[in-house]
């Protein structure tokens, strides 16, 4: 038995991944949905309503599927292969096509595209074409099995990143199957722990699977650094910024002199806009001749307002001073902050999620589809 | 005498160019031929072949009587026929219609079987009806192959179709059997190669019908 006895409420318009080691049962779950696999016994319920009810081409039709390879149809165009589902469902081919170059820009395909076939396309794309035709008759359900396993690991984040500002926009209610816990984590609202016999580990936001794994499998399933892992949860928002020790690269005398008490052992050299240059022990500046070769490096700057703790945390780790740099959105310098800093920042954000965990209750979600055999 | 001197005086004897032993009347008795038992055998052929190809079952029933059907001489079916049935156009359609059912049959199962099944999967999945499925998207993507197997038994039928002579009737065979008979070797040599310049025209019409119908998507991925 593949799926056996396997008992999940699938929350609306959110992203629920299926993750687990090969051959658990994920995709064999995933094809009870639309029926692709019948269960032997039990229920799946979809807004309260047995699937088995309606004619199974009917349900198909109202469920994107996209697949590993993106299975597209070689003999027709990219407009063609998008417009499948509304011309099953009866849509004119002008009105189809007319939607199929909508859904291209919204999975950031170029139009110049639309005409070419699918052997024409880079694998990335033909997983963006994947999407698209799912998306085609706008059904409320997309189901996904391992859509980004099968393209380089920056064309995945491309399409990791796509697929989140398309689930933020559209608000589909997604299933998404992979066995890569960073893309789980990355990607759901909640995560589905599957171990072999399609037996549920755990069912968790990705949050607290990171800081509760259920059992040694999760455990060992979640891998080594799960700790760091899990501050990408945390903002770096609430950080302390230092904004004395830095001066710009113009700078006069009195205003190096001035900065030199500012409460950190080295001092971050700015453009004239305030861009980062480099760090500098106060003594070696000299007013009017800083050299810029012989600056240290720092790193990698964090963007203050957006970026997570991990990043925060990384930055400074990279920077040779163990300061990290936060900068705005346009690159200019917003202040800079100590390892020490951000130490105790996740203790304190530590601290605060226990808190917040004991006072708040588990998050309601809209129930609407259950898997059990 | 060599083949050339043969060839250029066949063609050359306007005689040979009239009535009904002329070379355009002969060559459209051959073509009528060809073309019966072709639309026989691919009547055939085709749908036994996309459906078990589609269903994936009865591979190995159909390998058998593949298999059976090419171990047939063809000739000795057509004396066995005249012997049972008298003369007769059946009794030529019959050989030639089981010589290119095999090739027909075997190709188009082996081209179903052989579509990538990733697209199925996903025209499966969106909904598409089992005939949708077959028509427009396994049909399309294995067509390529199916007019390969098409074209074999096109050639063979051609090249085969001259038994009709040895039975009474009319195509090319009628040069080749009555000029043996006849040891006019000018009127064998040159049926001989209205033969083989029919089997040629055959290759290139198929090379324009694949050209025609197979997807440019489908041409050139595979
Ligand atoms: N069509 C089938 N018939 C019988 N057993 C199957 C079938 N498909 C899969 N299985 C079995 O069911 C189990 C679960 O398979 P499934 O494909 O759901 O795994 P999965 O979690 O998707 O794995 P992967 O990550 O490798 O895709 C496996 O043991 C597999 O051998
Ligand atoms: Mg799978």
């Amino acid at each position: 038995m593949a799926v056996d006895r396997l008992s999940l409420d699938i929350p609306d318009r959110s992203i629920t991944v299926l993750v687990g080691p090969s051959g658990c049962g994920k995709t064999t779950t995933l094809r009870m949905i639309n029926r692709m696999v019948e269960p032997s016994e039990g229920t799946i319920l979809l807004d309260g309503q047995d699937i088995q009810q309606q004619p199974v081409n009917t349900l198909r039709r109202s469920m994107g599927y996209v697949i590993q390879n993106a299975g597209l149809f070689q003999h027709r165009t990219i407009v063609d292969n998008i417009a499948t589902v509304p011309r099953m469902l009866g849509w004119g081919k002008d009105k189809a096509r007319a939607r199929a170059r909508e859904l291209m820009e919204r999975v950031g395909l170029d139009g110049a595209l639309a005409k070419r076939y699918p052997y024409q396309l880079s694998g990335g794309q033909q997983q963006r074409v994947g999407v698209a035709r799912a998306l085609a008759a706008d059904p409320p359900v997309l189901l996904m099995d391992e859509p980004f396993s099968a393209v380089d690991p920056v064309v995945r984040k491309g399409l990791q990143d796509e697929l989140l500002r398309i689930q933020a926009e559209l608000g589909k209610t997604i299933v998404f199957v992979t066995h890569d816990i960073d893309e789980a984590v990355k990607l759901g609202t909640m995560v589905a722990v599957m171990r072999t016999g399609g037996h549920l580990a755990q069912f968790a936001p990705p949050a607290e699977l990171l800081s509760d794994p259920a059992d040694a499998f999760v455990e060992d399933f979640l891998g080594a650094d799960r700790g760091i892992r899990r501050l990408s949860f945390f903002p770096a928002t609430g950080l302390e910024l230092l904004t004395g020790p830095i001066v710009a690269v113009d700078a006069t005398a009195e205003q190096v002199a001035a900065r030199d008490t500012a409460g950190a052992p080295y001092l971050l050299v700015t453009d004239q806009e305030g861009r980062p240059l480099g760090w500098s022990e106060p003594g070696e500046l000299t007013a009017g001749n800083i050299r810029q070769a012989e600056l240290l490096p720092y790193g990698r700057p964090f963007v203050a307002g957006t970026d997570s703790l991990r990043s925060a945390l990384d930055c400074a780790v990279l920077s040779p001073t163990g300061w990290a740099v936060a900068v705005d959105a346009e690159g200019r310098t917003a202040g800079v902050v100590s390892q020490q800093t951000i130490g105790e920042a996740i203790r304190g954000a530590h601290a605060e999620r226990r808190a917040s965990d004991r006072a708040a209750e588990r998050p309601q979600a809209g129930k609407d589809s259950r898997v059990a055999r | 005498m060599n083949l050339l001197h043969f060839i250029n005086a066949f063609f050359s004897d306007s005689a040979h160019w009239h009535g009904y032993d002329g070379i355009p009347t002969r060559v459209g008795e051959h073509i009528e031929y060809t073309l019966e038992a072709l639309a026989l055998a691919a009547a055939i052929g085709l749908p036994v072949g996309l459906i078990t190809g589609h269903t994936g079952r009865g591979g190995n029933a159909l390998s058998l009587i593949a298999t059976a059907g090419r171990a047939l001489p063809t000739f000795g079916l057509l004396v066995l026929m005249t012997l049972l049935l008298g003369f007769g156009l059946v009794n030529v359609m019959i050989p030639l219609v089981i010589l290119a059912v095999p090739p027909i049959l075997v190709t188009t199962y082996e081209a179903m079987r052989s579509v990538d099944p990733s697209p199925v999967d996903a025209a499966r999945g969106m909904g598409m009806s089992e005939a949708g499925v077959l028509f427009q998207v396994e049909l399309p993507a294995a067509l390529p192959l199916i007019l390969s197997g098409l074209r074999s038994g096109a050639i063979q039928i051609v090249s085969t179709a001259t038994i009709a002579a040895y039975v009474s009737l009319g195509g090319l065979g009628r040069y080749i059997v009555d000029g043996l008979y006849q040891r006019n070797y000018e009127k064998v040599v040159g049926g001989a190669t209205l033969v083989a310049g029919l089997a040629l025209v055959t290759l290139a019409v198929f090379w324009a019908l694949t050209r025609f119908a197979v997807s440019a998507g489908v041409r050139r991925s595979g």
